[in-house]
């Protein structure tokens, strides 16, 4: 396998006309310069182009006053789909006080394959598409995502960036490397594999309701 | 203004009387226009083949040829298209020649370009009463990005109502050889276009390219279809009386039916 | 798969004359193109992303080696493994190499087409692995032993119906006897079936739309979220990807994202952007446990600087598919081998060899609409028409072809002869046309006259009665 490493490398060198090195200055620079290409804009806020985008890829959100209200919400949301009291919930700080009423049972921990709801915290959101990014990590496993029918997010509004490039610095500044897995979550799961009909739900959460969690974290 | 005329090899071969519509419709805006003898194909057919070493030989001379007039113009937008984007490419070797390629796309234009570009609102005084459709050829749309001027020109015509046609960017299946090479393919994508046509309602079809007319003219007599077609310049020449693409001086000609009556 | 490239006209012959693919296609057709108009007109700074997005693509190909192995020391920095393939051998080697170290039985798939292209699924296949496909599109033609016709949307040549019965007879086991008729119960069915297959699965494969120098991260964009399933549940993510996905940083992939979406499904964004940087950390409660990416070469490094090198820009996006008019009659299959449409008639000659690929640059009528919609701005109808040129100059073109041409170009050559021949030539057609305008049928045309009439020449050749009306 090295031989062919040496071998597809050597035949880019001779086409380009240079070695190649992992470290070549210019390079690096090119990289670390993170250049923001061309930025779509619109005329609303930030907090208005989420909402709009969102619901236009058919997730849907509620308005949480704290931390505190969020079992409530969730409480709200499951009655209203008619869904039983049970949850995968993400063991991340901001849900840690929660109380949860008599009859819940909501589990600290990843989901498994037949977990119906999931609750997340996204580390911020795209206003530009209306999409979540969720970063994998212990406070955040990455099947809480993308196995529940229903996956409800709690977002705090002060993590709403503009576009992906502020989502990006805003990684490098609070993280400093990518986890394991980077998630841009925008609405739920759905193919047109059939009759290039649009259906909810192919293999992801059917359903994406956002918790805005008002004053931030 | 010296302005060559390249006629291309199917107007000369199969409707020469749009290139004699283009001449009317230049000397109407007082060129003088000559015809040079050397011409014969600007050698498409070997270039979209691979051959271009035949495209080359075929050029040469014919960049000669249409070297010292003012204006080069061609009533086709495929033909053009040759000359103008491709000429250029195809001596990007030849230092020499392709400056002289470069010198004569500068001057090259396609007939309606041209003559949007030159003529004035009111430099034509044709009439026509009914729908037309204009299709544009690939290269017309794609190469040369002439799209307003047809339409500028055919809104000159009275009586002339402008109707578009339906996927109006997709092409007719023509293709040069392509139509004979892949004669199913061409034949499905020609049906669609030629359907596109008779759901317009237009009257008559018209477009600046005559490979993309006897293509559609062909398919529409096919079905049966009583539009008729034209090259842009002989409905801008006023020259719809005589018989459409595809169309018998006798039979099928509502215009040759109403020939008795005249003096 | 076994190329039938060479046999396009008969297999487009065979794709126009099927009534249910025929309707497939009609259905699909439109869609793609409307949606992508209104997403593209929905963005007034797409034309400068498509400027960006180009230099983006032009500056790592001129510095790809580079950018590769910055790559690699990113995905070891992170606990990944980069294995190199030069060849589709060695790429499937690498891959059941991994897959039989791990002691896997079971192979999880999210849709790949460098995967397609290296047939990574008869090599796992036949060393004994399972492999399911999870996409639906790939599912479905997996269970009908089909190879994908398009390359975003793999089942776009089959009807509702045709999946519904491959359904009911795979699945007709005890217990699913779920209706199969509308296409919600059809996506619920294969959610069902598929949740067992990511749950046991023992590897998960994936493709990569992107790999980003920066962080060593891999990039897939999908909707129906089986590409995170198979990458997250499995015990090990193996990421197929070819050479030319390489990206600099985070900032150009959200350049070249806003382009994908928009120019293939009309999206402005995928349901599921996700990064992948290595394996699962130690705190991490799920994610696979070993991470590898196999970064395949399969000619791409031969095509840099050469006359095919921009084709390397391309970001698989299908809008060139979608637009073709081409493909819109033929289908993807008709093409024979992995890639269909513009970009496949100009990839595959490459990948397979242009004996058996040589019909496949032919067949298109250089209309430019490929060109016209591709966000990377290749230069397809350029490609395919050197593709001709190296099939003239290594005498490939068919005997009569070659000969047609040349009678043509002697005369051509000569102006005299020329316009004495066809004058002659036009003189007697017209006769022949007994002024009826047109033929339905003649002697050497009757390619042309099986769809249309070829309209008859008028009277005189045009150069005839030009110098006839000079003389005094």
């Amino acid at each position: 396998m090295s031989d062919s490493r040496a071998a597809i490398l050597a035949r880019i060198a001779k086409a380009l006309a240079h070695e190649a090195a992992a470290d070549a200055p210019e390079i690096v620079q090119r990289i670390e310069a993170h250049a923001r290409g061309p930025l779509p804009q619109w005329p609303h806020s930030t907090r208005e182009r989420f909402i709009e985008k969102l619901e236009q890829v058919v997730g849907t959100w509620a308005e949480v006053a704290s931390p505190a209200h969020i079992a409530q919400a969730v409480g709200d949301y499951l009655a209203a789909q008619n869904l039983a009291k049970a949850l995968a919930v993400a063991p991340h700080p901001l849900l840690d006080g929660i109380i949860w009423p008599e009859g819940f049972q909501a589990e600290r921990r990843r989901a498994v394959g037949d977990d119906h709801v999931s609750l997340a915290v996204a580390f911020c959101a795209i206003a530009e598409t209306g999409s979540l990014m969720l970063l994998a990590g212990p406070d955040s496993p990455t099947t809480l995502n993308f196995l529940p029918d229903d996956f409800l997010c709690v977002l705090p509004t002060n993590r709403i960036v503009p576009r992906m490039e502020d989502a990006w610095a805003l990684l490098r500044e609070e993280r400093g490397a990518m986890p394991r897995a980077t998630n841009i979550v925008t609405g739920p799961s759905r193919t047109a594999d059939v009759e290039q009909t649009i259906q909810l739900g192919a293999h992801g959460p059917r359903r994406l309701h956002v918790l805005l969690l008002q004053g931030g974290a | 203004m010296r302005v060559a005329l390249f006629v291309s090899c199917l107007v000369d071969l199969f409707r020469p009387s749009a290139g004699f519509a283009a001449v009317k419709l230049l000397e109407r805006l007082g060129a003088e226009v000559v015809v040079p003898p050397a011409q014969t194909c600007c050698g498409q057919p070997a270039y979209n083949s691979g051959d271009f070493n035949t495209a080359r030989e075929l050029a040469r001379p014919l960049v000669d040829a249409l070297a010292f007039y003012d204006h080069v113009v061609v009533p086709s937008g495929s033909c053009a298209g040759m000359l103008i984007t491709h000429y250029p490419e195809l001596f990007k070797a030849e230092p020499l020649w392709q400056a002289k390629a470069e010198t004569l796309a500068a001057r090259t234009r396609e007939l309606s370009a041209f003559l949007a570009e030159h003529g004035g609102d009111d430099f034509i005084d044709a009439s026509f009463a009914g729908k037309v459709a204009m299709h544009d050829s690939c290269s017309s749309r794609r190469e040369l990005g002439v799209l307003d001027q047809p339409r500028a020109l055919l809104g000159q015509v009275s009586g002339l109502e402008p109707v578009e046609l339906k996927d109006a960017e997709t092409c007719c299946g023509f293709g040069g050889t392509f139509c004979v090479k892949y004669p199913d393919i061409s034949g499905r994508m020609v049906s669609d276009k030629a359907e596109a046509v008779v759901a317009s309602g237009a009257d008559l079809l018209v477009s600046g390219d005559l490979g993309c007319l006897m293509n559609i003219a062909g398919r529409l007599k096919r079905m049966g279809s009583p539009v008729r077609v034209y090259h842009l310049a002989e409905v801008l020449a006023g020259m719809t009386s005589s018989p459409g693409i595809g169309d018998g001086a006798i039979e099928n000609s509502p215009l040759a039916i109403a020939e008795p009556e005249k003096p | 798969m076994k190329p039938t490239s060479h046999a396009f006209s008969s297999n487009a012959h065979r794709a126009l004359h099927d009534r249910t693919l025929q309707q497939a296609l009609a259905k699909a057709g439109v869609g793609f193109v409307d949606k992508r108009r209104a997403a593209i007109d929905g963005l007034p700074e797409f034309q400068a992303l498509k400027e960006a997005g180009r230099r983006i693509k032009d500056h790592t190909l001129a510095n790809l080696d580079h950018y590769l192995l910055r790559f690699e020391a990113q995905v070891q920095a992170a606990g990944g493994r980069v294995h190199w393939a030069a060849t589709p051998q060695e790429a499937c080697a690498a891959v059941l190499d991994i897959c039989q170290k791990s002691g896997a039985k079971m192979v999880a798939k999210g849709k790949s087409m460098v995967g397609e292209e290296i047939a990574i699924n008869d090599a796992l296949e036949g060393a004994g692995f399972e492999v399911v496909e999870t996409d639906l599109g790939e599912y479905i033609i997996q269970i009908a032993h089909e190879p994908p016709s398009h390359i975003i949307a793999p089942a776009v040549h089959k009807t509702r119906q045709q999946i519904a019965d491959l359904f009911q007879n795979l699945h007709h086991q005890p217990g699913l006897t779920r209706p199969l008729q509308t296409v919600p119960q059809i996506v619920d069915e294969a959610r069902q079936v598929l949740r067992e297959k990511f749950l046991a699965a023992d590897v998960g494969i994936t493709g990569a739309n992107f790999l980003i120098a920066e962080t060593g991260s891999t990039v897939i964009v999908t909707n129906e979220g089986n590409g995170d399933l198979s990458a997250t549940l499995p015990r090990v993510h193996i990421v197929l990807a070819s050479i030319e996905k390489l990206v600099p940083n985070l900032e150009d992939t959200s350049v070249l994202l806003r382009l994908l979406a928009r120019s293939a499904t009309g999206q402005e964004i995928t349901s599921y952007t996700t990064f992948f940087t290595g394996p699962r950390r130690s705190e991490d409660l799920d994610g696979p446990e070993e991470f590898h990416v196999v970064l395949v070469d399969n000619g791409r490094s031969r095509m840099l600087g050469g006359d095919y090198h921009e084709m390397l820009r391309c970001i698989r996006c299908g809008a060139c598919l979608n637009h073709c008019p081409v493909y819109g009659a033929v289908g993807g299959h008709a093409y024979g081998w992995v890639y269909p449409g513009p970009m496949g008639a100009v990839l595959t000659p490459l990948m397979v060899g242009l004996d058996e690929g040589r019909p496949l640059p032919n067949a298109s009528t250089l209309c430019g609409r490929c060109e016209e919609v591709c966000p990377m701005a290749i230069p397809l109808p350029k490609m395919l028409r050197e593709h001709r040129r190296q099939e003239f100059a290594q005498r490939l073109t068919p005997p009569r072809a070659r000969w047609a041409l040349a009678a043509w170009a002697y005369l051509a050559k000569r102006p005299e002869l020329y316009r004495l021949a066809t004058r002659l030539a036009i003189k007697l057609l017209n006769l022949m046309s007994g002024g009826k305008g047109r033929f339905r049928s003649l002697l050497f045309a009757q390619a042309w006259t099986a769809a249309r009439d070829l309209p008859a020449p008028q009277r005189d050749t045009f150069m005839a009665q030009w110098q006839q009306r000079r003389k005094p």
